[in-house]
């Protein structure tokens, strides 16, 4: 569905990105892990096409979408969440999610209809018409996924959705990126929490100073000595195989 | 069409205005790089800062030269209180909000002046005020001259000041990284408004070079206020080289654009400047942020 | 959130337009009249600056491309007031495209936008006031021929229910915007640009409808004026003084709300003249109001005074959004 082939992005001189590649199967859920600054935003950015690769190509659907705007990407149903969560202040929940919906249909009763529904699936059917500032992290987090979904999208790019959220509020959302899953959307997610990764993703890859150093199936990978070295680090293979245990 | 002398003279004389142009800029470009807010009040304020070398001037009887020792603290403390308590205050912090505000008070100035000295423009002459200075075959105009000397030298001042003192130091650590700066106990409320009383200060100087061979009217700073923001944006936005070689270049193109289009349409090519400047290259010529 | 009714507005639209007709002197009826131009471009400003978070400086350039058209076409073509009118609106929709076109390609917002757009209308002023075609700094005088061809009415009265028909179109437009998917779209880039992208939004192509249709209910103001006062120079059509009144009655009122921008005109230009009178004549003392109530506004009630009214519980509480 999605195959990024030898993307690379320079900052005035510094490779965030160095021909980077993977692809994503249709109708699953794949990850993306990787160090703090190794260039996964980056990555999302230039997959979602709000930034402009170096050199490399993104083709999504058969065809290569390297040069669309980000606008036009959405339209051909890729969605995306920000890391940093980003409401509409001016807007309250339903209408936030509306600005989603608007994508399919010009008529703002249906709209808000649409958002209506869209925001019980996530779980902020109680929360309609609050002001988008006024709610929590974890329901800021739900309404940036329910704002994507309402674009009807088949492929979702997840950026750290789970991050800053307390373990319970973890758990509540890993069953929804499931459920997102089967009603057919192909997801590409970045993600920190291993547990999650672990649960969730049929295929990893890992991202190390912009490149791409594994990838496989989450187990395969965190066993993987090139990672467990360039990427968690010694101690870290050991928590790792704690929280497996508990898993 | 021009004898070849008659347009160098023009445009020395626009490079020695654009060195006053400059040190209105600084103050503009030094407040726009450490508090990041464009301040369009600041036209305003260099029209109060020449009415008051007007006013040492014409009723005391003071050198216009040597008033800016007098009014340049006045300034100094005026953009203190203005900024520590109405402007900072005012926009809550948002960008919009300072906009609003200091063409808020930029108005509120204006009419103020209006309300108390009329629509009268004023002049004050000295012994010196058509004086002309010989550079071999050249006449240039000696408030000019002495306006370029004295930007050079704030320049320099202002450059010590910026490196070499305490306040200075802390101007420069806000600037960078603000929430450091005042994790260290750097009161960035405190610095703003010293930034801002220098930039004032800066005008003070500006009003005390242009007044000998210049008019003031309320409406005075408005015309300069576009001329300085060209320099700004021109220069790159905060950086205080390109204000100065932003000035004199927008002083040598107004002085060549008067002389070739007449004094009306002459303004004309600041503006497309600016234009073209935003359109193209944003950060202008020395600016590192967009 | 404000979302006043269809009914409310046209409640309020009546009621402005039965008030000259309850014996109005002349100075007041003079004053309503200019109130409901400054409304009418401060609608327009509110489209840009107010829903799309693009504050300009410059709506001076769409008042003056309003005015200037209104004047040119009757006085050296005889064009027919009416078509003139048409005509000048739908300038002040391409002037916006063409500033519209330049700002929004280089990315231009905030501050940037604001400057550029004050340029632009210098630009346009310096031109206006040196160009023989437009009357040059002599400016261009109107013929006086009252009649409804001619858009001029020996009972004023007519004319302020003409304005006031374009102030209720104003409204009309606004209220659409906070019903429709084009209106989401503005609110949606001025909160976030990049969020809004990632939905699907043509940042470009909203910001370039909403420049024009701004651009258009300013010019239309624009002509209103000419055709008002039946003179026009550079430094009244393209003076700062209109973008400045634009922005003042649309930000003191509320900015990106439905009757912020004509009740922000009616206070502002209320005040304005009260000021005058109890000064007594000391010039600069309306404008010297306004600013300061611009400062007071931003500091102390920054979403305008439909919101403070609200806040303060002079109206019903808001009604629940209907979904």
């Amino acid at each position: 569905m999605l195959e990024v082939n030898s993307l690379t992005k320079r900052f005035s001189g510094l490779v965030a990105v160095d021909q980077a590649s993977l692809s994503v199967a249709k109708g699953s859920i794949t990850g993306l892990i990787g160090p703090n600054g190794a260039g996964k935003t980056t990555l999302f950015a230039m997959v979602a096409g709000f930034l402009n690769p170096d050199g490399g190509s993104v083709r999504y659907d058969g065809r290569d979408i390297t040069q669309l705007a980000p606008h036009v990407r959405a339209r051909a149903g890729i969605a995306r969440t920000f890391q940093i969560v980003q409401p509409f202040e001016g807007l309250n929940v339903q209408e936030n999610i509306a600005v989603g919906a608007y994508l399919h249909t010009a008529d703002a009763n249906e709209a808000m209809r649409q958002a209506a529904e869209i925001a019980r699936r996530v779980g902020l059917g109680a929360d309609l018409a609050k002001a988008s500032s006024d709610l929590t992290v974890a329901g800021r987090k739900r309404l940036e996924v329910a704002r994507a979904l309402a674009t009807k999208p088949k492929l979702l790019l997840l950026d750290e959705v789970l991050a800053g959220l307390n373990p319970s509020e973890i758990r509540d959302v890993l069953p929804l990126v499931r459920d997102i899953r089967d009603q057919g959307v192909t997801i590409l997610m970045i993600e920190h929490i291993m547990q999650a990764v672990m649960n969730l993703c049929d295929k990893v890859y890992v991202l190390s100073q912009g490149r791409m150093i594994a990838e496989g199936e989450p187990r395969a990978v965190c066993e993987d000595p090139h990672v467990i070295e360039a990427y968690l680090g010694h101690g870290a293979a050991e928590r790792l195989r704690a929280e497996q245990a508990h898993a | 069409m021009y004898s070849p002398q008659i347009v160098v003279e023009a445009l020395l004389n626009g490079l020695m205005l654009g060195a006053i142009y400059a040190l209105i800029a600084l103050g503009l470009t030094l407040i726009y790089g450490v508090l990041h807010i464009v301040n369009f009040a600041h036209g305003a304020l260099l029209t109060v800062a020449m009415f008051m070398v007007w006013l040492a001037c014409a009723r005391y009887g003071l050198d216009p030269y040597l008033a800016i020792l007098f009014v340049a603290p006045v300034m100094f403390a005026l953009g203190y209180v203005l900024q520590r308590f109405i402007i900072g205050p005012a926009s809550h912090g948002k960008d919009n909000g300072i906009l609003l505000v200091t063409l808020g008070l930029s108005i509120i100035i204006e009419n103020a002046l209006l309300a108390a000295f009329q629509s009268d423009t004023r002049t004050i002459t000295t012994d010196y005020s058509f004086r002309v200075v010989e550079l071999g075959p050249l006449l240039l105009s000696f408030p000019r001259v002495i306006g370029f000397g004295v930007t050079i030298a704030t320049t320099l001042l202002l450059w010590l000041v910026l490196h070499q003192t305490d306040i200075g130091k802390a101007i420069r650590a806000v600037a960078k990284e603000k929430l450091g700066a005042s994790l260290v106990g750097i009161s960035v409320p405190h610095v703003y408004a010293m930034t801002f009383a220098i930039g004032c200060a800066c005008l003070a100087v500006a009003a005390g070079l242009l007044m000998p061979s210049f008019y003031v009217s309320p409406k005075t700073g408005a015309a300069f206020v576009l001329v300085a923001f060209t320099i700004v944006v021109l220069g790159g936005m905060g950086s205080i080289p390109g204000a100065l070689i932003g000035g004199l270049l927008i002083g040598v193109v107004e002085a060549a654009s008067s002389l070739f289009l007449g004094d009306s349409l002459g303004q004309i090519g600041i503006f497309l400047i600016f234009i073209v400047t935003l359109l193209v290259r944003p950060t202008g010529l020395f600016g590192a942020r967009a | 959130m404000t979302r006043p009714r269809l009914t409310t507005l046209a409640i309020i639209v009546v009621a402005l337009a039965v008030v000259p007709f309850l014996g109005l002197s002349g100075a007041l009826l003079n004053l309503m009249i200019f109130m409901m131009i400054i409304a009418l471009a401060a609608q327009g400003w509110n489209i840009l600056g107010g829903y799309a978070g693009l504050s300009s400086f410059g709506h001076a350039a769409f008042f003056g491309a309003g005015a200037y058209a209104m004047a040119v076409l009757q006085t050296r073509f005889g064009v027919n007031a009416w078509i003139a009118l048409v005509i000048g609106i739908a300038l002040g929709a391409l002037v916006g495209a063409f500033i519209g076109f330049l700002s929004f390609r280089s990315g231009l917002k905030g501050s940037y936008f604001a400057l550029i757009t004050l340029a632009f209308a210098e630009v346009a002023r310096i031109l206006a006031n040196s160009w023989n075609f437009t009357g040059g700094a002599a400016g261009i005088l109107l013929k006086l021929q009252t009649g409804l061809p001619y858009l001029q009415f020996a009972d004023r009265r007519y004319f302020l229910l003409v304005a006031l028909g374009f102030v209720a179109i104003g409204l009309v437009v606004s209220w659409w915007l906070e019903h429709s998917r084009f209106g989401a779209y503005l609110v949606a880039l001025r909160e976030n640009e990049q969020a809004a992208q990632a939905l699907g939004v043509d940042v470009f192509a909203v910001k370039m409808k909403a420049i024009a249709i701004s651009g258009a209910l300013t010019a239309a103001a624009g002509c209103l004026y000419a055709q008002n006062y039946l003179f026009i120079d550079a430094n009244v059509a393209f003076g700062s003084w209109i973008s400045i009144e634009a922005l003042f009655a649309a930000i003191v009122g509320g900015s990106g709300t439905v009757l912020g921008p004509l009740l922000g005109a009616i206070v502002l230009l209320g005040l304005g003249d009260l000021t005058k009178s109890v000064s007594g004549g000391i010039p600069g003392m309306d404008l010297l109001v306004f600013g300061i109530i611009l400062v007071l506004s931003v500091a102390f009630s920054p979403n305008g005074l439909v919101m403070l009214m609200k806040s303060l519980g002079l109206r019903a509480p808001a009604k629940a959004k209907e979904a």
